[in-house]
């Protein structure tokens, strides 16, 4: 039995259970379980137990929100003052910033628990989260697989409910693909609708902080409560106050289907997405069969603007202020370049290689410059395309959970295994990922709905659908708590 | 073969923001090492920048100040390179959108020196090197800068002083920076190239980096005149470089050449959105653009008639200016207002930032009081200057000096009988003056200032004397 956040919330509430509890219950369950998972790469216990302590004063008190006391994890690229950060990195070794990121704080502010910070791909670059310099987390329901990536750490730990949710980073997919692969829930918001400050960049004008959890409901009431406009974070943006209402009703919804989403993808997938297309549609939705040729650009885009932008964000690792130095080293340029060969792993260092050469003079007006165009041209068309329908509903990943070790001798199937959360990013709109079904191995297939920038409620209330009515049966919506 | 100077000035200046560009620590010069920080201005991993709105007003007022159009719709940009006083690895700066375009300076002969763009950027910590290591003060991280570059318009040493001279009066006047080189707020690279006299086609340029000094700027390009005049007349050829000039030797030397020349890979900033400037909001800034330093200049020698060597010694400082204005404003007349400004006040501020600072504990309205009383002839130009040297020290009101009824005293009636006394007390001084001795009467003044406390007014004395003596 796994249990949601909305039900602990009730057994929390009603005085079934206090927060100390079932901290308590999450810590062990964590030290059993995790060695054989490493979803979590630190554990931040004695913050978890103070935090669960304040939690059960302002339920006393009657202050509590729906997210008191629940345990939860955060990414390890989510900064927690005076708690190891590390990205996954050599470079980032011993790292504790002394500044929280917006997101902890509002969590940490209505009661919220840490139990830790999560495995993850080497600063959030890859779709294994096998680049991690803990090694990787390990599927949950098939340990010969991967979690998917970047944010795989946070889905094993919600998959293995060894949290109750997580926040995770979505630049190209890393939060929706592990969600898929993992079988949870994966909200990745709006491009602005939750603060970037203290989430430590990888493609600045692409990362995005989202929930991962087990029901939509839940994806809904984090959400809400990490939402909004923030002073430290020029890019965010004032979203509708208030609690988003989830009401689940789709009649004379228009459901999207683009082929340049569907087109080879497995027909096993294929065929779990178009079960609970036809399940909307039986609920009086409505199908627009749409084209967006654009979309076939969108990974190119993707991989020269990320990886120009990464490039630039991690120039500032260079042993001097923080992290990983070198310890051989004669003056100055010596010891940053050793500590960034050092401190660096091969997909990191590939991507900053990428990006620094389509910024090049000489390169740029032919790669970045190219590429930012194109994307101009991804965002247009989608927009259009969303004139005709009010979602758009497609696989989260072409296929499922790959078998470990395989992505690093087929990196370029990999890249492409990102065609369909892409574009999302590029566009900066919001997208869940929710499980719609298994392949023949027993490995979950996600469905992805994404929706109009800054329609984030309309998103989750269009998955809520697939909830309410049971149309996805992998999604608990009110499961037991594990004693 | 005779050459003519080309050079372009590219002027850093600091902001007089109270908090940095992108955050808000404080901007205060010095401090603790380290102390005036934040994650965002030390660079650390996922802090954001947040364009202060403030730096973009100051730099829209440089602007609109020196007759530039201002790019409503811009961005920011970065500018990538390593280097242990830059925290984030790369600067946020502005490439290929500045703030402000095409405009000029005016020298006072009329020509203008144009500017080609003012952008934002934030400026870089600096570093302390002991013996065998190096520190890191970030505390000038962040703080907010214009880069002021100028078309290749200047064309000899005094062109170059000047128009830094005129640039640091304009910022000084609107505002937004107190442009002092000496603690840096305002430092200039120095473009320099020749060419044959009478030739329209430039030669290769060299860049003096980082003076700090109008007197270095003018010392640095003659001599780099000189030196590529010389490699020239020798049949060598000039190598495009950034030079760095010692102050020493008063020798530039090679920092690097254009081979190394390093590639910043700019590209936009994505961390700040598109800076949107409302047209409402250039017109403000504009409407509330004080009168501009040449402007000023010009309006006291044509409509105060003040005679232009004094109307000099007063426009370069902006609060003498106020000062002086309101004394005026409030009744005092010009030529008793700007010579007490200039005479008195002047002596108790002997340097150029004493002037600029004009800390003197006298308000404009107890001057005004003393200088009307001057003007009205109840006291002597004298007793002003004397008066006003001891309020500009003591800080106390006219009426701590000079009593009313001191005033009251000194009326025609009992002008008349002291000046027959001058005359009986001095019968020689009357006796020279008559016989054609002009200086004599002085003797006679001096008495009559003696006897009236200096409260007479002399030019009265003076007619009511010759009537007594001429008959």
């Amino acid at each position: 039995m796994k249990s949601t956040i909305l039900h602990l919330s009730k057994m929390l509430q009603s005085g079934e259970i206090t927060s100390v509890q079932l901290t308590e219950q999450y810590i062990s369950a964590i030290e059993k379980e995790n060695p054989a998972i490493n979803a979590y790469v630190n554990y931040t216990f004695d913050q978890a137990r103070a935090n669960a302590i304040e939690a059960d004063k302002l339920i006393k008190e009657g202050r509590a929100t729906a997210l008191t006391g629940i345990p939860f994890t955060l990414k390890d690229n989510i900064a927690t003052d005076g708690m190891l950060t590390t990205c996954c990195s050599k470079i980032l070794q011993g790292f504790k910033p002394y500044y929280d990121a917006t997101v902890w704080s509002k969590l940490k502010a209505q009661g919220a628990v840490l139990l830790g910070k999560t495995n993850m791909d080497e600063f959030a670059m890859g779709s294994t989260s096998e680049t991690s310099v803990y090694g990787a987390p390990l599927n949950p329901i098939d340990k010969t697989r991967v979690t998917g990536g970047s944010s795989g750490g946070v889905a094993a730990a919600v998959c293995a409910n060894l949290a109750a949710y997580g926040l995770g980073s979505d630049t190209g997919g890393s939060i929706r693909q592990p969600a898929s692969f993992c079988g949870i829930v994966g909200f990745k918001p709006s491009y602005g609708a939750v603060s970037r400050y203290g989430l430590i960049a990888y493609g600045s004008s692409l990362d995005q902080i989202g929930p991962m959890t087990r029901s939509v409901t839940d994806a809904a009431i984090i959400f809400d409560a990490i939402k909004g406009e923030d002073k430290k974070d020029g890019t965010s943006v004032a979203t509708p106050s208030g609690e988003t209402k989830l009401i689940g009703d789709v009649k004379g919804l228009k459901i999207g289907v683009v082929e340049e989403l569907t087109d080879g993808v497995n027909p096993e997938i294929l065929q779990a997405v178009n079960g609970v297309i036809e399940a909307y549609q039986k609920a009086g939705a409505q199908v627009v069969k749409l084209s967006v040729p654009a979309l076939k650009l969108a990974l190119p885009v993707y991989y020269i603007i990320a990886c120009a932008e990464a490039s630039s964000n991690l120039g500032r690792y260079d042993g001097i202020r923080y992290g990983y130095r070198a310890s051989n080293y004669s003056g100055l340029d010596d010891m940053v370049t050793k500590t960034r060969s050092e401190g660096f792993g091969k997909e990191v260092k590939k991507r900053i290689m990428l990006g620094t050469y389509v910024l090049s003079s000489g390169y740029f007006d032919a790669y970045y410059k190219k590429a930012c165009v194109l994307r101009g041209e991804v965002e247009k068309q989608i927009k259009e395309c969303f004139e005709k329908c009010d979602f758009i509903f497609a696989p989260t990943v072409p296929q499922t959970a790959f078998p470990l070790g395989y992505s690093g001798g087929n990196a370029t199937e990999t890249y492409l295994s990102d065609v369909c959360t892409v574009p999302v990013n590029i566009a900066g709109l919001p997208a869940i990922s929710i499980p719609c079904g298994k392949d023949k191995n027993g490995l979950p297939i996600g469905l992805q709905i994404i929706g109009r920038k800054y329609d984030d409620e309309r998103v989750l209330n269009a998955a809520y659908f697939a909830e309410k009515y049971g149309v996805c049966e992998d999604i608990q919506f009110d499961g037991g708590v594990k004693l | 073969m005779k050459y003519q100077l080309v050079s372009g000035l590219e002027t850093h200046v600091e902001l007089a923001t109270k908090t940095k560009i992108f955050c808000g620590c404080t901007t205060a010069f010095g401090g603790e090492p380290n102390t005036h920080c934040c994650p965002v201005c030390t660079g650390q991993p996922g802090a954001l920048p947040i364009l202060n709105k403030k730096v973009v007003e100051y730099a829209i007022r440089a602007g609109l100040a020196t007759h530039c159009t201002i790019n409503t719709t811009t961005h920011l940009d970065r500018k990538n390179y390593c280097y242990p006083d830059l925290p984030k690895a790369y600067q946020i700066s502005q490439f290929d959108k500045p703030l402000c375009e095409h405009g000029y300076v005016e020298l006072e002969s009329g020509k203008r020196i144009g500017i080609t763009r003012i952008h934002i950027e934030e400026d870089a910590g600096k570093l302390v090197h002991e013996s065998g290591y190096t520190l890191i003060d970030y505390n000038r991280g962040g703080v907010p800068l214009i880069e002021i570059v100028s078309e290749p318009d200047i064309s000899s040493p005094e062109e170059a002083k000047e128009y830094v001279e005129k640039l640091q009066l304009i910022m000084r006047y609107i505002g937004v920076s107190d442009c002092k080189m000496q603690e840096g707020s305002m430092r200039c690279d120095v473009n320099i190239s020749v060419m044959p006299e009478g030739s329209k086609e430039f030669g290769t340029r060299t860049e003096i980096k980082n003076m700090n000094s109008i007197s270095y700027i003018d010392k640095a390009m003659r001599y780099e005149y000189e030196r590529q005049c010389e490699v020239l007349n020798d049949g060598g050829k000039i190598v495009q470089a950034t030079l760095r000039y010692d102050e020493k030797t008063g020798e530039t030397s090679v920092m690097r050449t254009k081979e190394d020349a390093q590639d910043y890979r700019y590209f936009p900033e994505p961390d700040i959105l598109t800076v949107v400037i409302p047209e409402s909001k250039v017109e403000e800034i504009k409407s509330q653009l004080p009168e501009l330093p040449l402007e000023k200049l010009n309006r006291y020698i044509d409509e105060l008639k003040i005679n232009p060597a004094t109307a000099r010694l007063l426009y370069k400082y902006k609060k003498v200016c106020d000062f002086v204005e309101k004394v005026i404003s409030l009744g005092a007349s010009v030529k008793n207002a700007v010579n007490l400004t200039t005479g008195v006040l002047y002596s108790k501020l002997p340097t150029e930032e004493d002037k600029e600072n004009f800390a003197l504990p006298v308000t404009a309205e107890e001057t005004a009081k003393l200088i009307k009383l001057a003007d009205e002839g109840k006291i002597n130009i004298t007793l002003a200057q004397q008066t006003l040297s001891k309020m500009a020290e003591e800080g106390n009101p006219v009426s701590a000096y000079i009593k009313e009824e001191d005033l009251a005293g000194v009326d025609d009636s009992e002008l008349e009988e002291i000046c027959k006394q001058a005359i009986e007390n001095n019968p020689a001084a009357a006796a020279d003056f008559k016989g054609g001795k002009e200086k004599a009467i002085f003797a006679l003044y001096g008495f009559v200032k003696k006897a009236t406390q200096g409260k007479a007014d002399i030019k009265k004395a003076d007619a009511i004397l010759k009537k007594l003596i001429l008959g």
